[in-house]
C-alpha cells in the first residue's frame, strides 16, 4: 500500500449479471481528503460499484486499487471503512459491545480498542447510552452507531451508503456534523445518497451514475453549468383544463411536472413573453417563479423522470 | 367472504415451500420410515443374532443346536467371523461373553456339560441339573425374550422323541408302579407345573421357566443403576443437538439478512475465519448441552457419569463438532430462516428416526440398520453406548471418532463452498 497512491482508483470497471449490465466501463479517481458523492437512480449501478470497491463483487473487466492495493487485499480492507445502508448491528449487544466486536474484527485490541470505542461513542454522541442494548435505542442512535461501527478502526477511506436513510432532521444534521469532523481529519469519503442537498452540502465532487456509467462528474457548480449554462428555470401554474395546458407547454418547449409547467430560459426577461403568450392562449396564471437550476435539476435532466423500479 | 379467506390462505401456502414440505412431505416420509421399521416388510424383519456355545457335544445338545440353526428368525453364530480369511475357533463361554460385551450380538447361549443327560427342567434331578446359560446385553430388551421363547419351541419341535423318552423315564422314576405314594408324588409334580404356569413363572432368569431350564445373566449393564438412561441420554441428546445446531447456524442467515455479515466480511475477517468461528461456538454450545443432559441424568436418574469422563469428553467433542458442521451446512444451503426451519425439521427427524434416536437401531430391519450408519445419530449413539453401557476403553472409540470427525470435515468443507455466494457476487 502506497501513501502516494490515490485513495481510490477505478479503471474501466465492468460487470454484467446475466443480460443486465451493472457496470459499464466506469473510471474514476478519488483525491486524498476528498468527499465524492455518488448519485444515481435505483438500479443505476452504485451498489455494485461500492461492493466492487469492497472486493465483494468480482468484476468482469477493469481494476480497482485502494491506496495502490488490490481491492479485497488485506491492506485494502484495513484502509477501508464501510457504512452500509442497513443497520448492520447486533441487536442483542449493547452499543459498546457492538463497537468492541467490530473493533476486534478490524484487528484492534487492548487499550487501543478501549480508546477507539470511547472515541467513537463520543463522536456518535452515544457515551451516555453505551450500555444500552441496540434493539432498545432510537433509529437515529442506531444510524450514528452504524456509522461508528464502520469507522472504528479509523480508516483512511470511508464508503458511506445512504447513511441518513430514515432519520429525523435533527439526527441527519448531527450525522452531517460527524462526517464534517471526519473530513476535517483528512478522511477520504465516497458518499452515496439520494438526497441532493446532502451531496450539495458534503461533497467536493459529484458523480452521477446511470445504466452502469458515470454520465456526469464534477463539482456541483460544474454540473449545473454543464447542464444548463447560464439558463434559468421558470415554474408556472395555470388554471383550466390541464391537458390543454400540457399541450401548450409542450409547444413552447417546456414540461409539466406535478401540475407545474417548467420552462428553461436564457435570460429572466423572457418571462414576460411567456406570460403574454399564456394569456393569449386563454390560460389564467395562478403563480410564477424564477429558479436557478440546482443539482436536482441536473439529476432529473440527465436521468429522466421515468420510474426505475 | 369465507371463500376469499380460504383462497388467500391457499395461495400463501402454495408459495411457502417450507410449509408445504412440513404439511405434505414430512408426514409421508415419516409414515414410510415407521412402516418399514415396524411393518415387517417381506423378509426384511430384524433377525436376532445369537452366539452359541455347545460345551456338551451330546446327541441332545447337537439336536438343539441344529433346531436353533433352522429357525428363520435367528442368526446363529458358533464362531467369530474369519479374520483375514482364517477361520476362527468356536466360541467358548468366555469368548462368547466377551463378544456380547463388545456388542457383536445381544445374546449368547451356553449349553453346559451334562445337559444332554438331563435336559428337561422338571423331574427328580432337582436343582443340580445343568442349566443353559443365557448371556445377555440388557440394553436389548427384546432379543433375550425371543431366544428363551424359541429355545422352548425348538425343544418341542426339534426333539419330541427325546422329550417323550425323558418324560417316560421321569414317569417311571416318579410313578413306578403307581402306588398311592407315587400317585401323590406325580400329582404333586403336576401341581407344581400348573402352579408355575399360573404364576407366570416364565421369566428367563427363573431357571425353571419352560421345558428347558435357562438361567439368564446380564453380562453388559449388570451393574448399572439405571441401565437405559445412558442410551436415551445419548439418543435424545443427539437429536436435540441437531436441532440446536441448525438453529444456531441460522444466526448466519440473520446476519446475511441484516447486513452484518457484509460488514464483518469488510473487516479483516475472511469467510473461512468467520465460519470456523461459528463452528467453534456451535460446537461449544452443543458440548455444553451434552454436559447438561448427562449431568441431569446423573443427578436425577443415577447415570454413572463421573467414572466415564474421558470417554464422554471424546465422544462429546466429536459429536458436538459433527452436529455443528451439520447445522452450518443446512444454513449455507438455505436462503432464509423459514427455509432452514422446514429443511432442518425434515432432515433431522429423518436422521433421528433412522439413526436410532427415537428407537434402538437393533429393533430395525437389517437394511434400515445399515441406512442408519449414514447418520450422525447412529455413530454418536454407538460411541456413547460403548462408553456408558459397555464400559469399553476409550481407544475402542476410534471408529466413531474417525467417522464423526470425517463427517464434520466433509460437511464443513461443503458449507464453506456454498458460502461463496455470500462472499462474492
Amino acid at each position: 500500500m502506497s501513501e502516494s497512491s490515490p485513495p481510490l482508483r477505478v479503471d474501466a470497471l465492468s460487470k454484467r449479471f446475466g443480460e443486465m449490465t451493472a457496470l459499464d466501463g466506469i473510471t474514476l479517481e478519488l483525491h486524498s481528503g476528498e468527499c465524492l458523492g455518488l448519485l444515481g437512480p435505483n438500479g443505476a449501478g452504485k451498489s455494485t460499484l461500492i461492493r466492487s470497491i469492497m472486493g465483494r463483487v468480482i468484476p468482469d473487466a477493469g481494476t480497482i486499487s485502494v491506496f495502490g492495493a488490490h481491492a479485497d487485499s488485506m491492506p485494502a480492507r484495513t484502509a477501508l471503512g464501510w457504512v452500509p445502508q442497513e443497520l448492520a448491528l447486533y441487536p442483542r449487544l449493547t452499543c459498546r459491545e457492538n463497537l468492541q466486536s467490530f473493533g476486534r474484527y478490524h484487528g484492534l485490541g487492548g487499550l487501543g480498542l478501549d480508546a477507539a470505542v470511547a472515541q467513537c461513542l463520543g463522536w456518535a454522541t452515544l457515551t451516555d447510552r453505551a450500555g444500552e442494548l441496540v434493539k432498545n435505542i432510537s433509529g437515529g442512535m442506531k444510524r450514528r452507531l452504524n456509522m461508528a461501527a464502520g469507522l472504528i478502526h479509523r480508516p483512511k477511506l470511508a464508503l458511506m451508503d445512504e447513511p441518513t436513510v430514515g432519520v429525523d432532521p435533527q439526527s441527519r444534521n448531527h450525522i452531517f456534523e460527524m462526517i464534517e469532523t471526519l473530513r476535517g481529519e483528512g478522511m477520504s469519503i465516497v458518499y452515496t445518497t439520494h438526497y441532493m442537498e446532502e451531496a450539495e452540502r458534503l461533497c467536493d465532487r459529484i458523480a452521477i451514475v446511470d445504466h452502469g456509467k458515470i454520465i456526469a462528474l464534477g463539482t456541483n457548480a460544474d454540473l449545473v453549468r454543464n447542464a444548463f449554462g447560464s439558463r434559468s428555470q421558470v415554474l408556472a401554474r395555470f388554471a383550466g383544463a390541464q391537458e390543454r395546458v400540457a399541450d401548450w407547454v409542450a409547444q413552447r418547449g417546456g414540461q409539466v411536472f406535478g401540475g407545474s409547467a417548467q420552462f428553461t430560459i436564457e435570460h429572466p426577461t423572457e418571462i414576460g413573453g411567456l406570460l403574454e403568450a399564456s394569456e393569449k392562449a386563454g390560460f389564467e396564471l395562478l403563480d410564477v417563479s424564477l429558479r436557478k437550476p440546482n443539482l436536482e435539476s441536473v439529476f432529473l435532466r440527465l436521468t429522466g423522470r421515468e420510474l426505475r423500479d | 367472504m369465507i371463500s376469499a379467506i380460504v383462497r388467500t390462505a391457499t395461495v400463501s401456502l402454495c408459495r411457502d415451500r417450507g410449509a408445504l414440505v412440513l404439511s405434505f412431505i414430512l408426514p409421508v416420509v415419516f409414515f414410510s420410515i415407521f412402516a418399514v421399521i415396524f411393518g415387517g416388510r417381506h423378509d426384511s424383519t430384524a433377525k436376532v443374532t445369537v452366539l452359541l456355545v455347545d460345551e456338551d457335544h451330546s446327541r441332545i445338545s447337537q439336536r438343539l443346536v441344529q433346531g436353533l440353526e433352522r429357525e428363520g428368525s435367528l442368526v446363529v453364530k458358533t464362531r467369530p467371523a474369519p479374520v483375514k480369511g482364517a477361520e476362527q475357533p468356536d466360541f467358548t463361554a468366555p469368548t462368547a461373553e466377551a463378544a456380547v460385551k463388545a456388542g457383536t450380538a445381544p445374546v449368547a447361549l451356553v449349553i453346559p456339560h451334562g445337559f444332554g443327560d438331563n435336559p428337561i427342567s422338571f423331574g427328580p434331578a432337582g436343582g443340580d441339573r445343568p442349566t443353559i446359560q443365557l448371556l445377555e446385553d440388557s440394553s436389548d430388551i427384546v432379543a433375550p425374550q425371543v431366544i428363551v421363547g424359541l429355545l422352548q419351541k425348538v425343544a418341542i419341535t426339534s426333539m419330541p422323541d427325546l422329550m417323550a423318552e425323558q418324560g417316560s423315564k421321569y414317569l417311571d422314576q416318579i410313578a413306578g408302579g403307581l402306588t398311592r405314594e407315587q400317585h401323590d408324588r406325580l400329582e404333586e409334580s403336576l401341581r407344581q407345573l400348573r402352579e408355575r404356569r399360573e404364576n407366570g413363572a416364565a421369566a428367563p432368569d427363573s431357571g425353571n421357566g419352560g421345558i428347558i431350564a435357562v438361567r439368564a445373566r446380564a453380562v453388559v449393564g449388570e451393574n448399572k443403576n439405571n441401565p437405559m438412561v445412558s442410551f436415551y441420554a445419548a439418543a435424545i441428546g443427539v437429536m436435540f443437538l441437531l436441532f440446536t445446531a441448525s438453529g444456531a447456524a441460522g444466526a448466519l442467515l440473520d446476519e446475511v439478512e441484516s447486513g452484518t455479515l457484509d460488514r464483518v466480511l469488510s473487516s479483516r475477517v475472511t469467510m473461512t475465519t468467520l465460519l470456523l468461528g461459528k463452528l467453534t461456538f456451535n460446537s461449544l454450545l452443543a458440548f455444553a448441552q451434552l454436559v447438561l443432559m448427562f449431568l441431569w441424568g446423573w443427578a436425577v436418574f443415577k447415570l454413572d457419569f463421573w467414572s466415564h469422563i474421558p470417554g464422554f469428553v471424546i465422544m462429546g467433542v466429536c459429536t458436538a463438532v459433527a452436529v455443528a458442521a451439520f447445522g452450518m451446512l443446512l444454513a449455507s444451503v438455505c436462503r432464509t430462516r423459514a427455509q432452514l426451519g422446514a429443511l432442518s425439521t425434515l432432515v433431522i427427524l429423518i436422521m433421528s428416526s433412522v439413526g436410532g434416536s427415537m428407537f434402538p437401531r437393533f429393533l430395525m430391519p437389517e437394511a434400515m440398520q445399515k441406512a442408519g450408519l449414514l447418520t450422525i445419530n447412529a455413530w454418536a449413539i454407538d460411541g456413547f453406548t460403548k462408553v456408558f453401557w459397555r464400559d469399553e476403553p476409550v481407544f475402542h472409540l476410534w471408529p466413531q471418532v474417525l467417522v464423526l470427525l470425517g463427517i464434520a470435515t466433509a460437511l464443513f468443507a461443503i458449507a464453506r463452498r456454498l458460502a461463496r455466494r455470500w462472499e462474492y457476487t
